[in-house]
């Protein structure tokens, strides 16, 4: 009998209470290898955040000491005679309507080419940009008086001598730069033709206005078709829609529409809306909807999974007091829904706007000097832009992709604000 | 939850007012032959009950034992589970609620439902009250629906409480509050029948004692029906009890008769804590 007890002690809850060994070693040691651990974890945790940060600044440096330079310019004084320049121009026809035609048919580049070899040698004849035409155009057409006297103006100079100024190249060119530096005719100056013009082959003369403005127009068609439409098919897909088998199916489909790569939406654009449908080629309006349908299922997945969330006892107190279905969905869950579809919105605005692959097989990569007036226009958006100049031979075309670096990623920065915003607003309200 | 988990702060039975003559009155909802199935699983069988007007008509029995699933086929909550199949006959009014030509929107309208856990809308207070009103097109000015929403709150007994306060959110509340809330904002419909599904599991024993004093005083107002699990409740607020047991109703009648002197072993077994 004492042997049976002895077993049946073994059992648990049957034998005689035996106490835990708080102090012992093998239990200091469990603890100590515990808090080893939890040391451990936590300071990777730690190292990884601060190798993010470091890339995060080199980054930010690394853009911001090159793209500096792109907005910023030299310019140089040019003395100019109009009135021994060969420049045929009627004063007359000036007033009229028709003035900046007139100017842009006399031969205002090879005035100002004289003008500069005249003043500083023939080396520096082509000194001067080609945005430095237009400037002159501008202000002839503004005052056309100027023709009648001799002036000196200030004009952005060429992109070789702008980067001469700025850092070092060849040798006539800082020979050149250390000329007008003696002579006083060179100074340094906000470039707001960067910031008002478009697409040039001229480094010194290109703007990023026109890719602004693609971008902007571009991801207004693509928010507002994919948030209503990814919205409301959301709210179906979770409230409304059958339980079946063909909804499982659509839910896979989507799921998987998230994850195909960007390019295969951009051969679907190109075969849809520019083959069948006929739509203008490079427009935002076509780069819009192609953004959209990749949008669409990011905004779907983020707003079906807000809706899950929504506790279901706010239904059933809406049915409760006699809400119809739609009443349930339009008035309690989707406010409430409302956060979290924004941050996907977020989320697939943000992927949208930075892509470029799609929007290379739809022909926004084309060269558009002039930015888009409307959704039909042809136009490039930032990213493309930000490509298609890390692409160019010329050294000028540098600083200029950081700058456009910086300004999409300013956009993109003032976007997700707004949006962030807009969602805390939301929030507060309940 | 147990039945021995809220304290009885009341006597259980001399508070009661178990003064029943439903039986000489036309009954305002009558179920027959109710029979509910999740899927292939039948969760109740074969239900009849009457539920007369100006009393309260309770539901006890164990967990799962399809008192909860009955009270939802009451105002057809069950519909939004999509797998559950009502058969039987359901009347309000002597109206087949169960016909297809039923407005489920206004049935709901008519028969006020009250949830186990609070669950005010985040919204104001008077937003949570005239909700319901506004939906339904009851109140026709601005003031008409103030009248509206401070009747029903002084009704559930919260106006007191809350009248200095109506923009703050309803789920700042506390849980008592919250559900004297939930049922302002049922009877601010104004509904002929109030079911509620263990209102008070939820709450303390002091916020418990505030819902039973208001079901006492709705009573007169409403037909009522309730389901909890404390059977000392039962008796305190009902003048007739339905005991289920395992889907099937055991037995049904005066609150006196089922807590005194029940038919049925297995009721008998029930209410002195064999089982359940």
């Amino acid at each position: 009998m004492t042997d049976v007890r002895a077993d049946s002690g073994a059992l648990p809850g049957t034998g005689p209470k035996v106490p835990t060994r708080w102090t012992d070693a093998a239990m200091t040691q469990r603890l100590r290898r515990r808090y080893r651990f939890e040391r451990w974890f936590r300071l990777s945790g730690l190292a990884a955040i601060c190798l993010s940060v470091l890339f995060l600044a080199f980054l930010l440096y690394n853009m911001g000491s090159k793209g500096i330079g792109g907005f910023t310019r030299y310019e140089a004084a040019l003395p100019i005679d109009f009135t021994k320049s060969d420049l045929f121009l009627d004063p007359a026809a000036l007033r009229g309507p028709d003035a900046r035609q007139t100017v842009a048919g006399a031969d205002l580049s090879s005035a100002i080419s004289k003008a500069a070899a005249a003043a500083y040698g023939p080396d520096a004849a082509q000194m001067f940009s080609d945005g430095a035409l237009d400037i002159l155009t501008d202000d002839i057409v503004r005052d056309p008086s100027m023709l009648t006297g001799q002036r000196t103006l200030w004009l952005p100079v060429g992109s070789k001598i702008d980067i001469a100024a700025k850092h070092d190249s060849d040798a006539a060119s800082e020979k050149l730069v250390s000329m007008l530096r003696q002579k006083h005719a060179l100074k340094w100056g906000l470039n707001t033709q960067f910031l008002t013009g478009s697409d040039a082959t001229d480094p010194s003369a290109v703007g990023i206005w026109g890719a602004l403005k693609g971008t902007f127009l571009t991801i207004l068609v693509t928010i507002s078709l994919a948030f209503p439409i990814g919205v409301l098919a959301s709210v179906y897909l979770e409230e409304f829609a059958p339980r079946n088998r063909w909804t499982d199916a659509i839910e896979v489909s989507i799921n998987n529409l998230a994850a195909v790569p960007s390019i295969i939406f951009g051969l679907l654009g190109l075969a849809v809306f520019l083959d069948i449908m006929d739509l203008p080629r490079s427009a935002p309006l076509v780069g819009g909807l192609t953004l959209a349908l990749m949008t669409f299922p990011v905004i779907v997945i983020a707003g079906r999974n807000a809706i899950k969330t929504v506790p279901p006892s706010i239904r059933d107190a809406a049915l409760g007091v006699g809400a119809s279905k739609m009443q349930v969905v339009f008035h309690h869950v989707l406010p409430l829904a409302l956060p979290g579809i924004l941050t996907g919105t977020i989320i697939g605005m943000a992927r949208a706007l930075g892509e470029t692959a799609p929007l290379l097989l739809i022909g926004m990569r084309a060269f558009v000097a002039a930015p888009p007036n409307g959704v039909s226009d042809p136009a490039t958006v930032l990213p493309v832009q930000i490509f298609l100049w890390s692409d160019e031979v010329d050294r000028g075309f540098v600083e200029k992709t950081s700058a456009a670096i910086i300004v999409l990623l300013l956009f993109m920065l003032v976007m997700n604000g707004l949006a962030i915003y807009l969602r805390n607003r939301f929030e507060r309200r309940w | 939850m147990t039945p021995n988990d809220t304290v009885t702060i009341q006597p259980p039975v001399p508070t009661a007012d178990w003064t029943d003559d439903s039986a000489n009155r036309v009954p305002k909802m009558t179920a027959r032959g109710v029979s509910v199935f999740y899927g292939e699983k039948q969760a109740l069988k074969d239900v009849s009950i009457d539920i007369h007007e100006d009393r309260v008509t309770s539901f006890i029995g164990p967990s799962g034992c399809g008192k909860s699933t009955f009270l939802r086929c009451l105002n057809r909550m069950n519909d939004t589970i999509p797998s559950a199949r009502v058969i039987g006959r359901i009347t309000l009014d002597d109206e087949d609620i169960t016909s297809a030509s039923m407005d489920v929107v206004q049935l709901r309208a008519r028969v006020g439902m009250v949830f186990q856990k609070p669950n005010p809308f985040p919204k104001s207070i008077f937003e949570n009250v005239a909700y319901g009103p506004r939906i339904h097109g009851l109140a026709q000015s601005k003031g008409e629906l103030a009248e509206i929403v401070e009747k029903s709150l002084k009704r559930a007994g919260l106006w007191d409480e809350v009248k200095d306060r109506l923009e703050e959110s309803g789920t700042a509340l506390s849980g008592g509050q919250q559900q004297r809330l939930c049922i302002a904002r049922a009877i601010a419909v104004d509904p002929e029948v109030i079911l509620m599904d263990e209102p008070c599991s939820a709450l303390d024993p002091i916020a418990t004692a505030k819902i039973e004093e208001l079901i006492h005083e709705l009573r007169g107002r409403y037909a009522i029906a309730i389901v909890t699990h404390n059977m000392q409740q039962a008796a305190r607020v009902s003048q007739r009890t339905a005991f289920f047991h395992l889907g099937e109703m055991v037995e049904y009648g005066k609150t006196s008769e089922i807590f005194t002197n029940p038919r049925e072993q297995r009721t008998q077994d029930y209410i002195t804590g064999r089982y359940g």
